[in-house]
């Protein structure tokens, strides 16, 4: 990383401290937004929250690998989250689940070369009497079919 | 994303108009509507089933400046969705809600923990909260009473089911791994930060508006005897009309069916994954807390289901979704999930999954929370209520359909 991208994250951080606040408690709201802009907390980054929040890095660390929309490793631009649970899974999430990955070339768990779209499976997201369901990002979409959900995929810039 | 608006329901369903049960609570005391409540009889919504008016008086009682009070919205159970048709379609009576139980319980603050799957809805609430500011029903002096002066903000879950657990929830507020505390003492003396907290379910809140404003009285004129009011099904699977659906407690699965338009139902999934599966013999059982209790999540599975493949689905679920801080849980879901792959391998002795059955037992009563205290209620119910179809013809009889 660079000095100026460095210089860069950490005004970055201290923005989002003076928002949130420089409590622990302010620690998943600044980890939230680091992880929507960047797409991954890197190493640098848990060190410098920690720094300002004064805690350890680890703890920083810690909270980063418990929860599953944060990341400590890079994400594509575009994350696509798959319902797995049992209503979409019965509705047929594994015929839309193949036919995504035929399209992109990787298979879920897995981010496209031009780093696009990270696949990922998630659990339920509350949309079980409209199922499949997938979310981009923070948008919801219902009703799939493997036709369908390779459309909007292939609109995600 | 589906938006039925006018929806029908006798109670959280009816009618409603914003800032009106805040008009009436500033001017009566904090002791008249928590009696109100009381005589209301309403219960958690959240699953649990324990008295809401219990609940706020104790965090009302005790002795802190700092309270706070959170509305859990980090709806993750399978099959469950009632959370996002209440916040979606009806923010007036979960955000009035909040007012009304920050005013009994003398809290300054409340927090929406709204779950990360739902931050499609985050701008919506906030431009509510903004527009609820403006009218003074949150603020300064909220509807001109002197001293009441309450605010919400809205924080933002980050996918772990876990967080639904109360203790866990107010973890991640504080900036931890979500992982359940040991209670005592409960939130309602030690929550968030320390201070006096409750811990409230979207639904509950909804409820407490039309009660303030109709009274306790009317609400406990729908229901059973312990189970009081109506109940918001969140119904899914194998029917033409699924939905969320607004019925008095004390409804009976055969007649919840039949609304629905089920049809060749085989089995329904009461209270979602953590929940138990009942068989056709069991339809006539009521939905409500004394007897097949739920937090709302019904899933209808049909004749032509595998439950087999049902169940490993749930026990996929629990094992990714256990948080591992106590071993039962930890390990027990594993054990568990690794038993439904020897039964669809045609791989198991009957002397092993009846000791799966005891592992299962010793989880629900040595989990430190109820995620691993509940993870083998399906695991129980659906190889007892279904041995006939798993071992006999299903996979566990090897022969592979």
């Amino acid at each position: 990383m660079l000095v100026m991208e460095k210089n860069f994250l950490s005004e970055e951080i201290e923005k989002l401290v003076n928002t949130y606040g420089n409590s622990r408690s302010s620690l998943m709201p600044i980890l939230q937004d680091i992880q929507k802009k960047h797409h991954y907390i890197s190493d640098f980054a848990q060190q410098e929250v920690a720094r300002i929040l004064d805690i350890h890095p680890v703890e920083v660390y810690s909270v980063i690998s418990f929860y599953s929309f944060l990341s400590s490793v890079p994400k594509g631009r575009n994350i696509v989250r798959l319902c797995q649970t049992i209503t979409c899974d019965l509705s047929g999430k594994e015929n839309v689940a193949r036919a995504i990955e035929r399209e992109l070339g990787i298979v879920f768990g897995e981010t496209t070369k031009d780093n696009r779209i990270s696949l990922e499976y998630t659990n339920c997201l509350g949309m079980c009497d409209q199922g499949p369901a997938m979310l981009v990002n923070d948008k919801i979409y219902t009703h799939l079919n493997p036709e369908k959900a390779v459309e909007i995929i292939n609109e995600i810039k | 994303m589906e938006i039925k608006k006018k929806r029908q329901g006798a109670v959280l369903f009816s009618d409603y108009t914003r800032g009106k049960a805040i008009e009436k609570i500033v001017k009566i005391s904090r002791e008249d509507v928590l009696s109100e409540i009381k005589e209301s009889k309403l219960k958690g919504r959240g699953g649990a089933g324990f008295p809401t008016s219990t609940k706020w008086m104790l965090t009302a009682a005790a002795v802190d400046p700092v309270k706070y009070l959170i509305c859990n919205a980090d709806e993750g159970e399978p099959g469950t969705f009632k959370d996002r048709v209440l916040l979606s379609e009806y923010p007036e009576l979960v955000f009035d809600g909040m007012v009304i139980g920050g005013y009994v319980i003398g809290a300054k603050e409340g927090i929406l923990y709204l779950r990360g799957e739902y931050e499609y809805m985050k701008k919506s609430l906030e431009d509510y909260l903004e527009v609820m500011r403006k009218d003074n029903l949150l603020g300064k002096n909220i509807g001109g009473k002197e001293g009441f002066d309450y605010d919400i903000k809205i924080r933002m879950g980050s996918g772990a089911y876990v967080c639904g657990e109360e203790t866990a929830l107010i973890e991640s507020l504080e900036g931890n791994r979500g992982e359940a505390r040991n209670k005592p003492p409960f939130p309602v003396n030690t929550g968030f930060l320390g201070h006096p907290t409750s811990v409230n379910n979207v639904e509950t809140l909804a409820a407490i508006s039309h009660i303030v404003v109709k009274g306790g009285k009317w609400y406990q004129k729908y229901g059973t005897d312990k189970s009081s009011g109506s109940k918001l099904f969140s119904v899914s699977g194998d029917c033409k009309k699924p939905g969320v659906y607004e019925l008095p407690w004390g409804t009976t699965i055969t007649d919840l069916l039949k609304l629905v338009e089920a049809e060749n139902t085989k089995a329904v999934q009461v209270g979602g994954a953590s929940g138990v599966c009942l068989p056709k013999s069991q339809f006539d059982r009521k939905l409500s807390y004394e007897d097949a209790a739920t937090g709302g999540s019904i899933m209808i599975f049909n004749e032509s289901r595998n439950m087999l493949h049902i169940l490993k689905n749930f026990m996929e679920f629990f094992v990714e979704e256990s948080c591992g801080q106590c071993t039962p849980c930890r390990i027990g879901n594993v054990k568990l999930l690794e038993g439904v792959e020897m039964i669809e391998r045609g791989d198991y002795t009957f002397s092993y999954i009846n000791k799966l059955k005891e592992l299962g037992q010793t989880m629900q009563i040595s989990s430190k929370c109820g995620l691993g205290q509940s993870s083998p209620n399906s695991f129980i119910s659906i190889i007892e209520n279904f041995k006939e179809e798993i071992f006999n013809y299903g996979n566990g009889g090897t022969h592979v359909r």
